[in-house]
């Protein structure tokens, strides 16, 4: 028997604007509305839309099942700016196939900084998708897969019952990501690990013309997760939603091969769809993983270099975070809530460095013209915070700073 | 180059680089006699008919001339011999000028384009310029960015006494339109109503040398804006090595070697986007030289965030390394193979 279980990551961030020096202690709209309108409006008519409809098509046809997780800013502006997205999310949550995970409300890194802010973001996600699904997450995911020891007995603590794990290499060795495993330190939670070959398949190579597997079709794709079969109780396939229309765009075919990959993989008798909490109810764990250092489910790498590599990113995260105390004690609602959207992930990876390496990624969802544009902008914003919390405008201090890098 | 046989013939002339009609009569104070020419451009002539003596003696495949100084020569060596002619294009009359050729300058580099099998531009951005301002076909017209060879810096940043109380803002280079001496000390100014410790430094001479000190004068910035002058090559090292960050706000820069010599230095740079570097360093900062406001921003930031300045300076000198005069060389053998397999 092998279930196959589709998580798929939904999440916009507010890009910034482009706040200059001239800006702080002026005016505080720190966000570009009209650029995250625009990407907005494109990812809906490109991703959203027409793959919430073809779900919801399949869930009636072959009863498939999947599941998703929302950031809450996303969220957010899909109520402010594209309500009908929303909408067509509600409509296949309410079809009962459709399993919506928890994770922090503003997409964040605050478990590795504060696991106070943390927890307030799971709370806070999970009113929101109370309020908007009328449903309460049982498994949690975390920004960007990001992944340790102390997570997975954190989270456990926090009452859920699973977690979702980039299956990566050097975490498994020769074992597979095809079984349930038990995070060490923990009795009850499993962990849910991503296959990232097939996950990758289609979500990086699916248009790749170089690829020796080109062009994946259906039934291809099909016989290698029934492949698993006697070696495996699942196959999680985890991916961002916008490679299905966005990243991969309608004239890779990536629609059509969605389309017929259900009816190809049910053609397999002991294959089945299943749910992130249908697995976990169903299998039991085969053995036990330990990731004692961060790992997420990003580039080559799979670490966090890609939000907090350089020297820049470790700076700018110090200082947003280190901010907190006072941010919640002021009990000024806008000022926290500016301070939590600035903690969005995004933020941090469109200051990343590497792009020797991996950098198409990277360039491609960057609105900055480099990462060091990012930088100042992030950091004039962070000045013109201080100045709302304090009345003061900063003066950096050379000799903390010396120490620090 | 190793493997390679070079062989030069001289030319008396008093032709050099970026020579402008002002600098030649400066120049040509120092000498007498009918030997050179009465102007600029009547020893340009001179030059291309000196050419001609060497285009009939020697034995050669390919011509190669750089900038209008030498196009005529270069024109003249192709007729007499029925060789190709390669024609180099490192600053063309419209940068010199800020969008006001001087028409004998222009015909010039028209003519030579126009004579050439094939143009090499020292950038994108000055390929566009040919191709608009000219109206020559793209089709024969390459790009060879210059490069740089990299020394490691010889000078210690926390060695000048300037540096125990302020931060160093570098302005260095011809003091003249292109270079926008005066975007420079206006971002000064307003970066100086942000932050107090901060001293610029305009090193270089030019046309525009009096007006710009007589400008901050007015403004009453003369103890934070300083000028030095002329600075001899064997200093340029140590003015670099002095300063936090190197600013190159030019108004049409062709490539623009400086900001590299300011990398190699480890000096972080801003750079204008109207140049022709821009095209090959990416960390680094980039404006539009018009975008003041936006260049204040900039030298604030990374003079406040230490951390910034290490990051460009770290990643910078990793990235100048593949920028080399080999990279630049074989460039311009591609082109001569292109124009020779045409024959």
């Amino acid at each position: 028997m092998v279930s196959i279980c589709f998580y798929f990551q939904v999440h916009q961030p507010y890009r910034l604007g482009h706040y200059s020096i001239f800006d702080i202690g002026k005016h505080h709209n720190y966000y570009n509305e009209k650029h995250n309108l625009e990407i907005l409006e494109r990812v809906a008519r490109k991703c959203y839309l027409p793959t919430n409809n073809l779900m919801l098509n399949l869930i009636k046809k072959h009863d498939i099942k999947l599941s998703y997780s929302f950031s809450g800013v996303a969220l957010e502006q899909f109520q402010k700016y594209k309500p009908e997205v929303l909408e067509s999310f509600q409509k296949l949550v309410d079809t009962g196939n459709v399993e919506v995970l928890s994770e922090t409300y503003h997409h964040s890194l605050s478990y590795l900084y504060s696991k106070n802010e943390f927890k307030n973001q799971v709370k806070l996600h999970k009113k929101k998708i109370k309020e908007l699904f009328g449903v309460t997450p049982t498994v949690f995911r975390n920004t960007e897969l990001i992944y340790t020891n102390d997570l997975a007995n954190f989270i456990e603590g926090m009452g859920y019952k699973g977690i979702l794990v980039e299956g990566s290499d050097y975490m498994l060795g020769w074992r597979s990501p095809n079984f349930l495993y038990t995070p060490v330190n923990t009795s009850k939670i499993k962990a849910l690990l991503k296959n990232y070959k097939l996950s990758d398949d289609v979500a990086f190579r699916f248009s790749t013309h170089d690829w020796a597997e080109f062009p994946l079709t259906a039934p291809k794709f099909a016989q290698w997760v029934s492949a698993v079969n006697g070696n495996g109780n699942v196959v999680n396939l985890f991916m961002d939603y916008e490679t299905l229309g966005e990243h991969q765009w309608i004239e890779t075919g990536i629609f059509n091969f969605l389309e017929h990959l259900p009816g190809e993989l049910l053609k397999h008798p002991d294959n089945n769809f299943k749910t992130p909490s249908e697995v976990i109810n169903s299998y039991d764990c085969v053995g036990c993983i330990d990731v004692p250092h961060v790992m997420s489910w990003a580039d080559i790498e799979r670490d966090t270099s890609a939000w907090l590599g350089n020297r820049m990113q470790q700076f700018a995260v110090d200082r947003l975070y280190s901010m907190e105390k006072d941010i919640l004690a002021s009990k000024n609602k806008e000022l926290i809530e500016d301070w939590r959207k600035l903690q969005t992930s995004d933020h941090f990876y469109y200051m990343c460095t590497k792009w020797f390496a991996d950098g198409d990624v990277h360039k491609y969802f960057n609105p900055y013209n480099s990462p060091y544009d990012a930088f100042i902008v992030y950091m004039n914003i962070l000045n013109d915070l201080k100045y709302r919390l304090t009345g003061e405008k900063e003066e950096i201090k050379e000799e903390l700073i010396d120490k620090k890098i | 180059m190793v493997g390679l046989n070079f062989k030069v013939r001289t030319i008396s002339s008093l032709l050099q680089a970026y020579l402008t009609s002002k600098t030649y009569d400066n120049i040509k104070l120092n000498y007498s006699g009918k030997f050179f020419g009465k102007d600029l451009y009547d020893e340009v002539h001179l030059y291309a008919e000196k050419a001609k003596a060497i285009a009939l003696m020697e034995q050669y495949d390919i011509i190669h001339a750089h900038d209008w100084l030498t196009y005529l020569a270069g024109i003249n060596a192709k007729e007499l011999s029925g060789k190709p002619l390669v024609v180099h294009i490192h600053n063309t009359a419209f940068d010199r000028s800020g969008g006001n050729p001087n028409p004998l300058e222009y015909e010039i580099e028209k003519k030579g384009f126009e004579a050439a099998d094939a143009i090499i531009a020292v950038s994108d951005f000055t390929r566009n310029k040919v191709i608009k301002h000219y109206g020559i076909n793209p089709n024969k017209v390459f790009v060879a960015h210059n490069g740089i060879i990299i020394t490691d810096s010889q000078f210690d940043h926390s060695q000048f006494k300037i540096k125990e109380q302020d931060k160093v803002v570098l302005f260095l280079g011809r003091i003249t339109l292109q270079k926008g001496p005066d975007y420079f000390i206006e971002a000064a100014r307003r970066v100086l109503e942000h932050m107090d410790n901060v001293k610029f430094v305009i090193a270089g001479k030019g046309d525009m040398y009096h007006s710009m000190i007589e400008r901050v004068a007015h403004m009453g910035l003369s103890d934070k804006i300083l000028f030095t002058g002329f600075v001899p090559d064997e200093d340029l090292d140590k003015l670099y090595a002095m300063a936090d960050v190197y600013v190159m706000p030019s108004v049409s820069e062709p490539f623009g070697i400086t900001p590299l010599e300011a990398i190699r230095n480890d000096c972080p740079v801003i750079i204008s986007k109207q140049s022709g570097v821009s095209e090959v360093i990416n960390h680094c900062l980039k404006v539009d030289f018009w975008d003041i406001n936006q260049l204040t921003d900039k030298i604030v930031n990374v003079l406040r965030y230490p951390v910034l300045q290490r990051t460009l300076r770290e990643h910078g000198r990793v990235e100048i390394n593949k920028i080399t005069w080999d990279r630049t060389a074989d460039k311009c053998i591609e082109v001569y193979h292109q124009v020779l397999s045409k024959i």
